[in-house]
C-alpha cells in the first residue's frame, strides 16, 4: 500500500511550534488572494483594501484597538480553560449575558450619574457572564456532561434572552418600535481617551488583565494545576489536584472575562442593547487563543491581527463592494491552517510501509 | 534478581558456540535453521535498538531470547512478526531470504506470537476472539470445534463459549496460545509470558511449550527471569544494549553467568534485609469496602492490613486483582466509605485525599509512571512540584523554579537518572530512568509511609538494585514501606511480611522467613487461607 500516511515525529520541534501560527497566517493570505482572484479583482488591491487601508488612519488604528479588545479579554479567560481541559466553546453567550447584566444595571438606574456606576456595571457584566458559565461547569462536575456542548448551546440561549428583552421588557418606548433598549446615559459610558477615534477606557481594560494571567498562567500554583490536569488529568489525581475546583476555576473565569468585555462593548462603541451586539468575538476569541498558542503574549498579537481581519472584512465591503462573509471566511481559514499546520508540527506525511510501529496486529 | 555472582571467566561467542552444540544443532535440524536472522539493525530517533542482530533457530527448540529491559528484545521479535521493518539485515525462513512485511504475513509463513499484553476483547467470547484473530476462521460452529480439539491437544482446559472478561489471566494467556497453535505454527513467540501467571500456571505452560517442542515446533522464548530460562529452554541467545552479547546453553550455565552476560558487569545482590523490631502500626486497613469504577475490576472485600513502622510489607498477586484498586485507596484517590477505614499514623484518613494524606507523612510511587506519576510534557523541574510542593517550591501560591530545578538536580545525582537536564520534557526519558526519578522523588521528601507500586518494573539490574537498598534504608530510618508488586523473587527479597491480593480480597501477611513462594503461589491463584491448610497466619 503506498497511500501516504502520517507518522508521529520522535520529538516535536518547539520552534516549529511556534511558527506555526505564522504559517498559517501565510497561508491564509495566499489563499485569499486565489479567492480575492477567482472573484475577479487584483489580490494586490483588494490586500491593500483588506490589511493596509483600515490602519492607514488614526481612527482605524482606534478601531483596531476597539475591536481587538474584547477578542483579548475573551481569549485571555478561554485559553485558562484551554489549557485545563475545559473546552469553553460559550464565551459568545457569556459575553451576551454579561452585556444583559451590565447594560440592564444602566437601564435600572436611567438617573445614575455617580462614578460608581460603570465599576458597578464592570461588576455586573462579570457576574452575568460568571452566572452563564456557571451552568457548563455545574453540569460537568456533577453530571461529567460535556461543556462543549452545554456552554455551545447556552450561546443561542443567551441570544435569545437578549433578544427577548431588547423586543420585550426594555424596548424603548421612543424608539419608534425598533428592538433597542434606551440610550445609556453619560455616566454608563466608558469615556473616550483620543479624541478623533472612538477609543475608550475599556480598552485598558484586558491590558491591565494581561499581567495577571500571565501570572497565574505561568508562575502561580494553580496555573501549575490547571496545566496538570489539562495534560495529564491521572497526574492530577495522584497529585491530589483538585480537577473539579479546577474547572469551576477556569470556567467562571472565561465567564466574568467575557461578561466583562460584553459591558465594554455596550457601554463602549453601541451604548445601548440592540438584538445584536457581537459580531462572533466569543467564538473568534476562541482561534485567537489557539493562534496565539494559549500564551497571553501571543493572545495579544492573535488578537489584533483578528481584529484587522474584522476591519478587513467591512473595508473591502466598503471600497470593493464584496460580501462581509469574507471577513468570516478568512477566519476560518486561519483556524483550518493553523489546525493543519499544528497537525505536521507532531506528524510528518510518510510514503509506503515505514516504521510501521502504528500498525500494530 | 540475581544471587551473586561465582568468579568465572568471561563469556564470548567462541566458548558458547563450541563445537558440541554445532553437532547438536546438525543432528536435530540436519543443518537448516527454522528461522535465521543475519545482520538484523534497527534505529529509532533516540537509539539504535538492534545493531547487526544474528539468530539462529532451530526446528522443534525451545530458545530463550534474553536480556535486560531496554536491551533490544521486543524490537527484535517485532521484526520477525512483521510488526516493525529492519532497517538492515536479512531474514531466512527454512533457508530462504524472506521479508516479512506484516504480522498477516508472518502468520501465513507459520510465526504465532503471544503478545506481553493480550488483545483480547473482553466482552467477548473465546470463539469470537479467535475468529477476529485468525485470517480466514470459517463457520463459527466449526470454530467452537476447532478450539476445542486443539485445546485439548495440548492439554488446555478451554471452553470456547465463554466470554473473556470471566477468565482469569492464565485462561486468557491459553486463548491466546490456542489462537496461535490452531494456525499451526512451525515457530511461536512468547513475550514474558510468565510476567502475568503464578508458579503453578507457568508450570503449566511450560509443560505445553515443551510439548510443542516436541511435536517439531520452535519456540523463541523471551524473559529476563533467568531460573524459568534454565529449566526450559536449550538454547539462549543474550541482547544487551541492542547487540548479541552471547549465545549459550542455559542449563550449562548459572543463574549468576547469565546475570553476567545480560548486565556485563558482576551483579551484587542488595544486602538480605535483618530482621527489624517493628514499630507501632503507621498504616492501618479495616473492613475496606469499595466497588471498582472499573467494570472489569475487582471490587475491594473486607480489606484488613497493618503495617507497621520499620517494616516492608509485599502484597503479591495476578495482575488485576484488585492491586490498581487498593492502591488508589491507599493513596486517597479513591475515598473509602468511613473515615476511620484508613488510619494513618494513628490518624482517620479514610475521607482526606491524596494531597491531606501526603501532608500527614505519606508519599506513594504510582504503577503508571507516565501520565500519572509525571507529566510526559513538562520538565523534570516542574514534575518535581507534582508531589513535593508541600517541600518550600511554593510561596504565596508562586512556584519557585529555583528550588525546584535544584529538588530535580538532586534527585538526578541521587539516583543516577540519566537526563538531558532538569529542564528537559519527562516524556524524553527513558522507563528506567523515569522510574528512577519518580521513586527519588518520593523518596527524598522522607516519608513516614512509602507505598510503592511496581517500584523496579522496567529496570536493569543495577537501578532495580538502588533502588530496592533505598527501600530498606528508608524502612532502617524508621519508615513504613508497603511495596505492590507482581514479581515474587522482588518481594521475597526485601520484604518482611507478604500478604496476598486476590479477587479483591487480601490474605493474611505472612512472615518471609516461614512461607514459601509456592504457599504464596497458592494463594495468588485464588485459594483462600481456609481453604489453605497449614497457612501460617500472623496478626494482620
Amino acid at each position: 500500500m503506498m497511500l501516504p500516511r502520517l507518522e508521529p515525529r520522535a520529538e516535536a520541534s518547539p520552534l516549529a511550534r511556534y511558527l506555526s501560527p505564522f504559517l498559517a497566517a501565510a497561508l491564509a493570505l495566499f489563499c485569499g488572494g486565489l479567492l480575492f482572484a477567482s472573484l475577479g479583482y487584483d489580490p494586490l488591491v483588494a490586500f491593500h483594501a483588506f490589511f493596509i487601508k483600515p490602519v492607514s488612519s488614526l481612527y482605524g488604528l482606534g478601531e483596531v484597538a476597539l475591536k481587538a479588545s474584547p477578542l483579548l479579554l475573551c481569549a485571555l479567560g478561554l485559553a485558562v480553560g484551554f489549557r485545563c481541559n475545559v473546552w469553553n466553546i460559550g464565551a459568545e453567550g457569556q459575553f451576551t449575558m454579561g452585556a444583559i447584566a451590565g447594560g440592564g444595571l444602566a437601564l435600572v438606574f436611567p438617573h445614575g450619574n455617580g462614578i460608581w456606576l460603570l465599576p458597578a456595571m464592570i461588576l455586573a457584566g462579570a457576574f452575568g457572564g460568571m452566572a452563564w458559565a456557571a451552568i457548563p461547569a455545574f453540569l460537568r462536575t456533577r453530571f461529567n456532561t460535556s461543556e462543549i456542548l452545554t456552554s455551545l448551546m447556552l450561546s443561542y440561549v443567551a441570544l435569545l434572552v437578549l433578544s427577548y428583552l431588547v423586543h420585550g421588557p426594555w424596548r424603548d418606548p421612543a424608539g419608534f418600535n425598533f428592538p433597542q433598549s434606551r440610550q445609556f446615559e453619560d455616566a454608563a459610558l466608558f469615556p473616550i481617551l483620543f479624541a478623533g477615534t472612538r477609543v475608550n477606557l475599556s480598552c485598558a481594560l484586558p491590558l491591565a488583565v494581561l499581567p495577571a494571567v500571565w501570572v497565574l498562567l505561568e508562575r502561580s500554583f494553580i496555573g501549575f494545576q490547571i496545566k496538570v490536569v489539562g495534560l495529564a488529568p491521572a497526574a492530577a489525581a495522584y497529585a491530589g489536584f483538585k480537577e473539579a475546583h479546577l474547572v469551576w476555576l477556569s470556567l467562571l473565569l472565561g465567564g466574568a472575562f467575557a461578561g466583562i468585555a460584553g459591558v465594554d462593548e455596550v457601554a463602549g462603541p453601541i451604548g445601548q442593547l440592540l438584538p445584536h451586539i457581537s459580531p462572533g468575538y466569543g467564538f473568534a476569541a476562541i482561534i485567537v487563543a489557539f493562534l496565539g498558542r494559549l500564551h497571553p503574549l501571543g493572545i495579544l498579537v492573535a488578537s489584533l491581527l483578528m481584529a484587522l481581519v474584522y476591519l478587513g472584512g467591512e473595508s473591502v465591503q466598503v471600497s470593493l463592494g464584496l460580501p462581509l462573509a469574507v471577513a468570516g471566511v478568512f477566519q476560518g481559514m486561519l483556524l483550518f491552517f493553523l489546525l493543519g499546520c499544528d497537525i505536521f508540527v507532531r506528524y510528518r506525511l510518510s510514503f509506503g510501509p515505514g516504521a510501521a510501529a502504528a500498525r500494530l496486529p | 534478581m540475581a544471587p551473586p555472582v561465582s568468579n568465572e571467566d568471561s563469556y564470548d561467542k567462541s566458548r558458547s558456540t563450541g563445537k558440541a552444540m554445532t553437532e547438536d544443532r546438525d543432528r536435530q535440524a540436519g543443518g537448516r535453521p527454522r528461522l535465521a536472522l543475519q545482520g538484523i539493525s534497527k534505529r529509532y530517533p533516540d537509539c539504535l535498538a538492534n545493531d547487526h542482530i544474528d539468530l539462529e533457530v532451530l526446528p522443534g527448540e525451545l530458545h530463550a531470547l534474553l536480556g535486560e529491559n531496554g536491551a533490544g528484545k521486543s524490537t527484535l521479535v517485532k521484526i520477525i512478526y512483521g510488526v516493525v521493518h529492519a532497517d538492515e539485515g536479512t531474514a531466512f525462513w527454512e533457508g530462504e531470504a524472506v521479508k516479512i512485511l506484516s504480522p498477516a504475513f508472518a502468520r501465513r509463513l507459520g510465526i504465532g506470537m503471544v503478545f506481553q499484553h493480550f488483545t483480547l476483547f473482553e466482552s467477548l467470547t473465546v470463539a469470537e476472539n479467535i475468529a477476529l484473530g485468525i485470517d480466514d476462521s470459517g463457520e463459527m460452529r466449526a470454530l467452537s470445534e476447532h478450539i476445542r480439539a486443539t485445546a485439548r491437544h495440548y492439554g488446555l482446559a478451554l471452553d470456547p463459549h465463554r466470554t473473556v472478561h470471566d477468565l482469569s489471566v492464565g485462561e486468557r494467556q491459553r486463548v491466546e496460545i490456542v489462537r496461535c497453535l490452531m494456525q499451526a505454527p512451525r515457530l511461536l513467540i512468547m513475550d514474558e509470558p510468565t510476567a502475568v501467571l503464578t508458579p503453578q500456571e507457568a508450570e503449566r505452560l511450560f509443560a505445553t511449550l515443551r510439548q510443542l517442542a516436541a511435536q517439531g515446533c520452535s519456540v523463541l522464548y523471551i524473559s529476563h527471569k533467568l531460573d524459568e530460562v534454565r529449566s526450559l529452554c536449550e538454547r539462549a541467545t543474550v541482547l544487551r544494549g541492542g547487540r548479541v552479547s552471547a549465545e549459550c546453553d542455559p542449563r550449562a550455565e548459572t543463574t549468576g553467568s547469565l546475570a553476567r552476560m545480560m548486565v556485563g558487569s558482576e551483579v551484587v545482590a542488595a544486602a538480605r534485609p535483618l530482621p527489624h523490631a517493628p514499630g507501632p502500626e503507621a498504616l492501618v486497613v479495616s473492613g475496606l469496602r469499595l466497588a471498582s469504577a472499573d467494570p472489569f475490576g475487582s471490587d475491594l472485600s473486607d480489606i484488613r492490613l497493618s503495617l507497621r513502622e520499620g517494616e516492608i510489607l509485599g502484597i503479591a498477586g495476578v495482575a488485576g486483582n484488585g492491586q490498581a484498586e487498593l492502591l488508589l485507596a491507599l493513596a486517597g484517590e479513591r475515598l473509602a466509605p468511613a473515615p476511620a477505614d484508613v488510619r494513618l499514623l494513628g490518624e482517620p484518613v479514610g475521607r482526606l485525599g491524596p494531597a491531606g494524606r501526603r501532608a500527614r507523612g505519606l508519599a506513594f510511587v504510582p504503577e503508571d509512571k507516565l501520565g500519572r506519576g509525571a507529566v510526559s510534557e513538562m520538565s523534570m523541574a516542574e514534575n518535581t512540584l507534582l508531589t513535593a510542593y508541600l517541600g518550600g517550591l511554593v510561596r504565596c501560591g508562586l512556584i519557585r523554579f529555583g528550588r525546584a530545578r535544584a529538588l530535580a538536580g538532586r534527585i538526578s545525582r541521587d539516583f543516577n537518572v540519566a537526563a538531558g537536564g532538569v529542564d528537559s520534557p519527562a516524556g524524553s526519558l527513558s522507563g528506567g530512568n523515569l522510574q528512577k526519578f519518580i521513586v527519588g522523588r518520593e523518596l527524598l521528601q522522607r516519608p513516614r509511609v512509602l507505598i510503592a507500586a511496581h517500584p523496579t518494573w522496567g529496570l536493569d539490574v543495577g537501578a532495580g538494585l538502588t533502588i530496592h537498598r533505598e527501600l530498606v534504608a528508608l524502612r532502617d530510618a524508621g519508615a513504613a514501606v508497603l511495596v505492590v508488586s507482581e514479581d515474587l523473587d522482588e518481594l521475597f527479597e526485601i520484604c518482611d511480611r507478604i500478604a496476598v491480593i486476590s479477587k479483591g480480597r487480601l490474605s493474611a501477611a505472612r512472615r518471609v522467613a516461614e512461607t514459601t513462594s509456592e504457599e504464596i503461589g497458592l494463594l495468588m491463584g485464588g485459594l483462600s487461607d481456609e481453604e489453605h491448610a497449614g497457612g501460617r497466619h500472623d496478626a494482620a
